[in-house]
């Protein structure tokens, strides 16, 4: 009964889709000698940038929000700081170690969401200052790279394979490999569905919808706005932290330089993948859609091999700006319509 | 108390007051440390060339002092932030590198153009980068911060494709010179008191800080009044980009090098820092350009007084963030709402008594 | 209390730092009655709505609600909403990102045994209250898909099924068409039978005498009457509002220099109109000629005289300004041709809040020499001081930031950023309001000198009385569009208040 009405939200989504569709047919087709067809292709998007996920879910709830948290790259080279000078020079053990993490997470984000919800000021200076101050926090907790080495038991999460009984290939060698995930991937598929029924199903979900969409009358209807706005922060970081778990079983390790531009990537998977930048309408679903897309732009450009990876922001750039200007016009339209 | 609220509300307060902290803080250090109590002022000249620590500061703001002319007029007119400056420093020294050593070749000692249109090829591109931020926040209505994002991630990458990821060196003396030392004076200090001169010149001989102010303290009454809101944010992002290209040709000069991935690095949120310092609201409006200029010297100072103390500088930006959040806060209307409370129940008390 | 009364509201005071906002006003409103609230600009409607609401904490007075026993005091417009007081304002205030159902149940969904939505649940209790107040509406599409009127509706429909007894509509029509406006009065007496007792905020007289019952007419913040409908034909509503008594109008002298007919036409618009503003109309304006603008407030004067400046882009229609068709896109083009506007709200389109005085009062002139033709200070000066002077602005210097000045002083130093353009047509929308009562005579002496020196001006105000004092022709306007024009013997008190209310008694 529910008609799927191809209103102007739902166009940018289905955009997106296909757009992801097209590219990897795309790239299907024209690396399919480089491996491109196997199943482990798409795997490994989904492996590398398992944080990014976890990341992006929490961007598009702040996004909701008519917000932007610009300090998550920053956060989780913090975390994974944290992680490494724990588990190599403290000599603390690896769940208390991410449990720290993820407190620490929490409470970033509630001083963050307090700034903006209760002292009023613009969330971009507000995430600004935060960023500066993780980006230097992780050089005071550590000055050099420290690898992660000694902890068995995170070693061991970083390793394990979780095989695809299906869909295997032969490789040059002539050894059968299997399609495989990490945990981490797990993790973050896991975030987005438990986001996506928040955001769907729960008072506290439809109420970031009601602040984006118009922050007065959410008020007037009795909706506690600042407190939406701080938890919707608060809830971003905490995302932030369990992406930058995920993101140090990747690299296990810490440096002074991980994760910068991370939340370029964040922003603009929440962004291609349908969010408004104006808050009130967006879809975790869709940024899940917009890393694959960002993903699987970094591995046609690898596949090529001729081409620099610099190519890879450029495209992710002008896709950006491509989602920036459809959304520009569609509210144009719709400003146009009204009167 | 009067006269301590008339001095806290010029236009310079915070500005110089920041200024006179970090200064002062230096000259405890250097009691503190056994050197010379004024040594952060002492100035000297060796090797036919200006040494000190002032010397320093000044030098190496030049580039915030730059760029924070660009964002005062940007914050004013628009009431956003242009975060694309620092990606497009690289992309106009890159540029300008790329031509002045031929395409592919990483290390000259001669130029493969004359050097005036490698630098002029660098600033050209900026403007264009200006131009493109302009018309998405002028035109098409878009947020700044959102609408400058884009040049953020695709002007470093941009830079390094036009230098294939490599550094391209520029070994050739008129060329080093801009970075370098004119006479006894480094020649960016120049480059920066040439830049703040022309702007000032002009914001006071044309109409143009009048035209800024009126549309970002309120658009509907300065297009009543005539105004053309659109051209007059445009024109803004245009400058700030002019600023941008200049600020990134005096960083590529001082290391002639085109280091695309690192010139210009976070110099965006120096920029802002700079210009909230001088006492500018983030929010739009009335603008203080000199305020704007003393807030990035502050900002070098701060940063060479960190290094001075031991902080290294991937932990300084943790200072910089504690400044950012006080400033901001202050700022903020719920603070100010709160002390103006505070003074009216003492006004209220005085009264009563 | 009467059982018949649903609100009854006695006695409320209001003030602001400095501003008697409400004095001693009543209102009363009965189970089932539709009662306009009514009054010119500063009456006290929207102050007094929110002293019902909670908004507003008032000094003295007591509010009485049917079924709840003493006095009620709101503490903000949830607690009124919960008791049964609801308001619905000309802009919705609901989320258009939202299906219609989350918008009806937002804040009070129903809610599953998990503690999350229960969707089905609320899109059931929506679509049954869409079908009870004969609304086809699909509530599972987001509110945007819908007109603004059907927006409206929604709105006032949560605030019934949130029980109320009392339903506040704040110029719910300004934005609809007619069919629209029709609909709206289908449900407000379908809700009138229901008992629901509802203020209706309007200042269509037309919609009044449709659909009202009674009237409450508010000026300057007291009360000046509470009638029905019958006790109040239109011109007798017209007076209550502006404050004449009817039948002690004395005839003003009017002492404008007559007839300007035979003069050049100045402007000629034909059919010009904006959409949601302004309906076609036709308007000639001579050399050396005083126009007023009369009619209530919202009849539209404004809204003409900024689509002839081009503040509103005019849609339609032709203009012809000394002889010549132009085209006017922008408020510069039409500085360009010798106009200038004097907009009503200050605030909000007058003054450029940071800057001083003298930086104001150039602005215009500044505007219309381009960027880098900077008025050299000198002259600056010299032309700020010059004003200052004339118009007796009082401030500490020219430096002044102008919006330390009193509300007044602004104003009269607006009226200088466009006299110092020395304008061949200018426009002055409500330029006496909140001016002692000496500068109000000197600025009309300015309007009648400007016409002889052969300036034509266009005087919009409130105030029958200048106008009357002042202009030499009359054009009156109401409901949004023109509707005649008033010269030679009928420029009278009696002639401006009859054309104003309009037909029908």
């Amino acid at each position: 009964m529910k008609k799927l009405k191809l209103g102007g939200n739902n166009i940018l989504l289905a955009i997106t889709v296909i757009l992801f569709v097209v590219m990897y047919a795309g790239g299907c087709i024209i690396y399919a000698d480089k491996g491109f067809t196997h199943l482990q292709t798409f795997l490994n998007v989904l492996i590398n940038n398992a944080g990014l996920i976890a990341v992006a879910a929490g961007m598009t709830c702040v996004m909701l929000t008519g917000g932007i948290d610009i300090s998550v790259g920053s956060l989780i080279a913090m975390d994974c700081m944290f992680l490494a000078v724990g588990m190599e020079h403290w000599g603390m053990s690896s769940p208390v170690l991410m449990i720290l993490v993820l407190v620490i997470g929490a409470v970033f984000g509630l001083v963050q969401g307090y700034c903006v919800a209760y002292l009023e000021i613009q969330p971009f200076i507000v995430t600004m200052a935060g960023m500066f101050f993780a980006r230097g926090m992780t050089a005071v907790i550590c000055k050099d790279q420290v690898s992660i080495v000694s902890d068995k038991l995170f070693t061991a999460i970083s390793n394990t394979k979780i095989s695809i009984p299906f869909s295997g290939y032969v490789n040059k060698k002539g050894i059968y490999q299997t399609p495989f995930i990490r945990p981490t991937v797990i993790v973050a598929l896991l975030v987005v569905i438990l986001v996506f029924l928040m955001l769907k199903y729960t008072k506290f979900g439809r109420s970031i919808y009601a602040v984006g969409g118009n922050q007065v009358s959410a008020t007037l209807m009795g909706l506690n706005v600042k407190k939406t706005k701080l938890l919707t922060y608060t809830l971003c970081s905490l995302l932030t932290s369990i992406g930058g778990i995920c993101y140090c079983l990747n690299t296990m390790c810490g440096t002074t330089t991980q994760a910068t531009g991370l939340e370029m990537d964040a922003i603009s998977s929440s962004v291609i993948g349908g969010t408004l930048l104006t808050g009130g309408v967006g879809n975790v679903l869709g940024s899940l859609v917009g890393v694959l897309i960002n993903g699987t732009i970094s591995t046609l450009v690898k596949s090529n091999g001729k081409l620099v990876s610099s190519w890879a922001n450029i495209i992710t750039a002008i896709l950006l700006c491509f989602f920036i200007l459809l959304q520009a016009i569609f509210a144009k339209v719709k400003e146009s319509k009204k009167a | 108390m009067d006269k301590v609220k008339k001095i806290t509300k010029m236009k310079l307060f915070l500005p110089i007051f920041s200024m006179i902290l970090v200064m002062m803080i230096n000259v405890i250090y250097d009691i503190a440390s056994g050197n010379p109590p004024f040594g952060f002022f002492s100035i000297s000249v060796n090797n036919g060339i200006l040494y000190g620590r002032l010397i320093d500061v000044l030098n190496r703001g030049s580039e915030v002092a730059i760029l924070a002319i660009g964002m005062t007029l940007v914050v004013s007119a628009s009431a956003g932030t242009d975060i694309s400056v620092g990606s497009v420093m690289s992309l106009s020294g890159g540029l300008c590198c790329m031509l002045l050593a031929g395409y592919g070749v990483t290390n000259v000692s001669e130029y493969a153009v004359p050097l005036w249109v490698g630098m002029l090829a660098g600033i050209a591109i900026a403007c264009v980068c200006g131009l493109f931020n302009g018309f998405l926040v002028a035109y098409m209505n878009i947020q700044p911060m959102v609408a400058t994002l884009i040049l953020w991630s695709a002007g470093r990458a941009i830079g390094l494709l036009l230098c294939n990821s490599n550094i391209v060196y520029v070994r050739v003396p008129s060329f080093q010179f801009f970075g370098a030392y004119c006479g006894i004076i480094p020649t960016p200090i120049l480059i920066a008191a040439v830049c703040v001169a022309v702007a000032s010149i002009v914001l006071k001989s044309t109409a143009l800080g009048t035209y800024i102010q009126s549309v970002g303290i309120n658009k509907k009454a300065s297009r009543i009044s005539g105004f053309n809101s659109a051209k007059i944010i445009l024109l803004c992002y245009v400058i700030c980009g002019l600023c941008a290209g200049i600020a990134g040709l005096v960083a590529t000069c001082r290391i002639y090098s085109a280091d695309t991935n690192n010139i210009g690095l976070n110099m965006e949120l120096d920029a802002i820092l700079a210009v909230a310092l001088g006492g500018n609201s983030l929010g739009g409006g009335k603008f203080n350009l000199a305020g704007s200029i003393i807030g990035a010297y502050t900002i070098q100072a701060i940063t060479t007084t960190l290094y001075a103390l031991g902080v290294s500088s991937a932990q300084a930006p943790v200072f910089k963030a504690i400044v950012v959040i006080l400033i901001v806060v202050i700022q903020s209307q719920p603070v100010k709402d709160y002390f103006k409370k505070l003074s009216a129940k003492k006004a209220g008390a005085k009264e009563a008594a | 209390m009467d059982s018949n009364i649903v609100l009854s509201a006695k006695g409320i005071c209001m003030t602001f730092p400095g501003v008697k906002a409400l004095q001693n006003v009543d209102f009363n409103l009965r189970k089932g009655e539709i009662r306009a609230l009514m009054g010119e600009n500063g009456a006290g409607k929207s102050t007094l709505i929110k002293c019902l609401t909670g908004v507003n904490k008032f000094e003295a007075g007591e509010i009485h609600l049917d079924g709840i026993d003493g006095p009620v005091v709101n503490r903000d417009t949830l607690d009124a909403q919960r008791k049964g007081i609801s308001t619905v304002y000309q802009e919705v205030n609901l989320c258009p990102n939202l299906s219609v159902a989350e918008n009806l149940f937002i804040g009070r969904e129903p809610m599953t045994k998990f503690h999350t939505v229960n969707r089905r649940k609320m899109n059931e209790m929506a679509a049954k209250l869409m079908k009870d107040l004969d609304l086809d509406v699909d509530v599972t599409q987001n509110l945007e898909e819908y007109s603004l009127a059907l927006q409206q509706m929604i709105a006032i429909a949560r605030a019934v099924d949130m029980d109320c007894k009392v339903l506040i509509l704040d110029e719910p029509t300004s934005s609809l068409d007619d069919n629209e406006v029709a609909k709206l009065f289908v449900m407000m007496r379908r809700l009138r039978e229901k008992g629901v007792g509802i203020m209706f905020v309007t200042h269509f007289l037309e919609q009044v005498y449709e659909v009202c019952d009674g009237i409450t007419v508010l000026r300057n913040g007291t009360l000046v009457g509470e009638y029905t409908i019958d006790e109040l034909p239109r011109v007798k509503l017209v007076a209550a509002m502006m404050g004449k008594d009817f039948d002690d109008l004395a005839s003003i002298k009017q002492e404008g220099s007559g007839d300007k007919s035979k003069e050049p036409l100045v402007i000629d618009a034909k059919g010009l109109s904006h959409a949601g503003t302004i309906k076609p109309f036709d308007l000639e304006i001579h050399k050396g000629e005083v126009i007023g603008l009369t009619g209530l407030l919202g009849s539209g004067r404004s809204e003409l005289a900024r689509a002839i400046y081009g503040a509103d882009r005019a849609q339609t229609g032709t203009l012809k300004v000394k002889g010549k068709e132009v085209s006017i896109k922008n408020p510069i083009d039409a500085m360009n041709l010798g106009m200038g506007l004097l907009p009503d709200d200050r605030k909000a389109e007058g003054i450029i809040g940071d800057l001083s005085v003298r930086e104001n009062i150039i602005l215009a002139m500044q505007a219309k020499q381009g960027i880098f033709k900077k008025i050299p200070m000198a002259k600056q000066i010299e032309i700020a001081d010059k004003f200052i002077e004339m118009l007796q602005i009082k401030t500490a210097s020219r430096e002044t930031l102008i919006k330390q000045l009193s509300g007044g002083n602004q104003q009269k130093a607006i009226l200088a950023r466009w006299l110092a353009t020395n304008p061949d047509f200018l426009i002055l929308d409500e330029p006496t309001r909140g001016i002692d009562i000496g500068t109000k005579t000197e600025i009309q002496k300015l309007v009648l000198k400007l016409a002889d020196e052969g300036k034509s001006v266009m005087f919009i105000s409130s105030e029958i009385e200048e106008m009357l004092r002042t202009c030499n022709r009359m054009a009156v306007l109401r409901d949004g569009a023109k509707v005649g024009e008033i010269s030679g013997d009928d420029l009278t008190q009696e002639g401006v208040m009859k054309a104003i209310a309009g037909g029908g008694k």
